[in-house]
């Protein structure tokens, strides 16, 4: 495989963003609502709760081409459903832990509190999100 | 009188662990023989490639393959033996999911043989010799095959009908395949000849708390578990929760945790990922930093859980270049 190219001009880093219903996905709505701007590279998937969001979910987001994956859940004691984002964050941490295994940065995939009323967060997490993909470059998978 | 249905048996990259779980059919192989005419065993039977490209196209009715994917040769043959053969079964964890060889996809081709013909201990004080694909010797060309970065599954190479899983496989599952077949009444293409249940179902162990609350994890040999107890409420890691059933349980009849040589539940892909799934939620510590610390106590988490099905996770292999450029 060839050395990584970046091409700074036309590359635009593709995000899935995985976001609990009450707390990530609210507050987005409320950056939306609120007339924030954020870059237009992620794609949200809803989530009733952030302790649904398998490892497997953000491992097959990236093999399927996203170059980031981020993880919105509540701040820790706002859960709706009490310790779902307890959940999420031990499952986070098991998958850094594989992620090095399988040589994939870890900036790619973050996981952040964001709370209904978090949406000047959502914002700035997601905007350095993208900066720092910007700065990794694509993510190629090496199949053979 | 009627001429048998021909059956062949190969062995890619493998131990020969599944070629011994054939032979454990032990008296029951004479049911088999009696059924089928092997016309291809390399392991057991004097029989050469050129005995195989001999026979017409699809003239086997069956072909069992073993092993997994490692060499130019491996490929060669299996699309040789798909070509004359009606069925083909990939036989063991090796040639259903990668297997253990599948574990060099941590590694590539480079790494493995600086490790093994470089770095290595030898009594021999000269330098390397790598394997080379090509030699001269007095005017003569021997070859080898073309060794691979990547180990992959039967399945990427060529089209496979059914799977038998295990490490190594039950020989019961051979034996009800081989019936299944010969009485033409076949289950749908793709399918896993072992039912698709999950392995704490039949497992013999109990669970005595209503809820598994871990705060640390045991290796085998650190604890000696309660008998009849579940080994995973004991702290110790054991993969039934994603793996399939077939096996009788035989590892935790013995104490010895499950490390899901059967691969998973169909619907499931990737092991690893479930069952970092699974585990997190059976850890009673609310403290990242703590939590940190409990996951670094795992000596090679990824390699544990796919002990026999790394070619078959969604990354396939580990990222060399990526390491390179950090």
């Amino acid at each position: 495989m060839s050395a990584k190219v970046v091409d700074q001009t036309n590359y635009e880093p593709k995000i899935i963003m995985f976001a609990c219903n009450w707390c990530a996905y609210a507050g987005l709505d409320l950056a939306g609502t609120s007339r924030l701007t954020y870059p237009a590279n992620i794609t949200v998937v809803r989530t009733m709760c952030s302790g649904r969001i398998d490892p497997s979910f953000v491992v097959k987001a990236l093999t399927d081409g996203a170059d980031g994956v981020l993880i919105g859940m509540c701040n820790y004691g706002d859960c709706h459903y009490i310790n779902g984002n307890y959940k999420a964050m031990k499952r986070f941490l098991f998958l850094q832990k594989m992620l090095d295994d399988f040589g994939i940065e870890r900036a790619r995939v973050r996981i952040e509190g964001i709370s209904a009323s978090e949406a000047l967060k959502a914002k700035r997490v997601i905007t350095e999100l993208v900066e720092e993909l910007r700065r990794l470059g694509p993510l190629k998978i090496e199949e053979e | 009188m009627k001429e048998k249905p021909k059956a062949a048996f190969y062995w890619c990259s493998t131990c020969g662990g599944c070629e011994e779980s054939v032979v454990d059919l032990a008296e029951k192989i004479l049911d088999v023989v009696a059924a089928i005419d092997i016309v291809f065993w390399p392991v057991a039977l004097d029989f050469k490639l050129e005995d195989v490209e001999s026979l017409k196209d699809k003239e086997i009715a069956v072909c069992f393959i073993n092993g997994a994917i490692r060499t130019s040769e491996d490929v060669h043959v299996s699309k040789l033996l798909r070509q004359k053969s009606q069925l083909i079964v990939a036989y063991g964890s090796c040639s259903h999911l990668g297997g253990i060889p599948g574990l060099a996809n941590f590694w590539n081709k480079e790494s493995i043989f600086q490790k093994v013909y470089k770095e290595a201990p030898t009594i021999q004080d000269e330098t390397p010799i790598l394997p080379q694909e090509e030699t001269e010797i007095n005017g003569l060309t021997l070859t080898l095959p073309k060794f691979f970065n990547t180990v992959r599954r039967l399945d990427e190479v060529i089209d496979v009908d059914y799977y038998i899983p295990g490490c190594a496989p039950n020989p019961d599952l051979l034996l009800e395949a081989v019936q299944l077949i010969l009485s033409g009444n076949l289950p749908p293409k793709g399918s896993i000849l072992s039912p698709n249940r999950n392995m704490c179902e039949d497992c013999p162990l109990e669970r005595k708390e209503e809820k598994i609350q871990l705060q640390s994890f045991f290796r085998p040999f650190e604890i000696i578990p309660e008998p009849g107890r579940c080994l995973l409420e004991q702290g110790i890691i054991c993969l039934g929760p994603v793996t399939r059933v077939g096996c009788g349980a035989l590892c935790m009849k013995v104490s010895m945790p499950c490390r899901g040589c059967y691969g998973p539940t169909d619907g499931v892909q990737d092991m690893g990922t479930k069952f970092a799934s699974a585990l997190a939620s059976i850890v009673d510590i609310d403290d990242d930093q703590q939590f940190m610390k409990l996951i670094a106590s795992i000596p090679n988490y990824s390699g544990l859980v796919y002990m026999f099905s790394l070619p078959s996770s969604y990354f396939k292999r580990k990222n060399m270049e990526a390491v390179k450029n950090e």
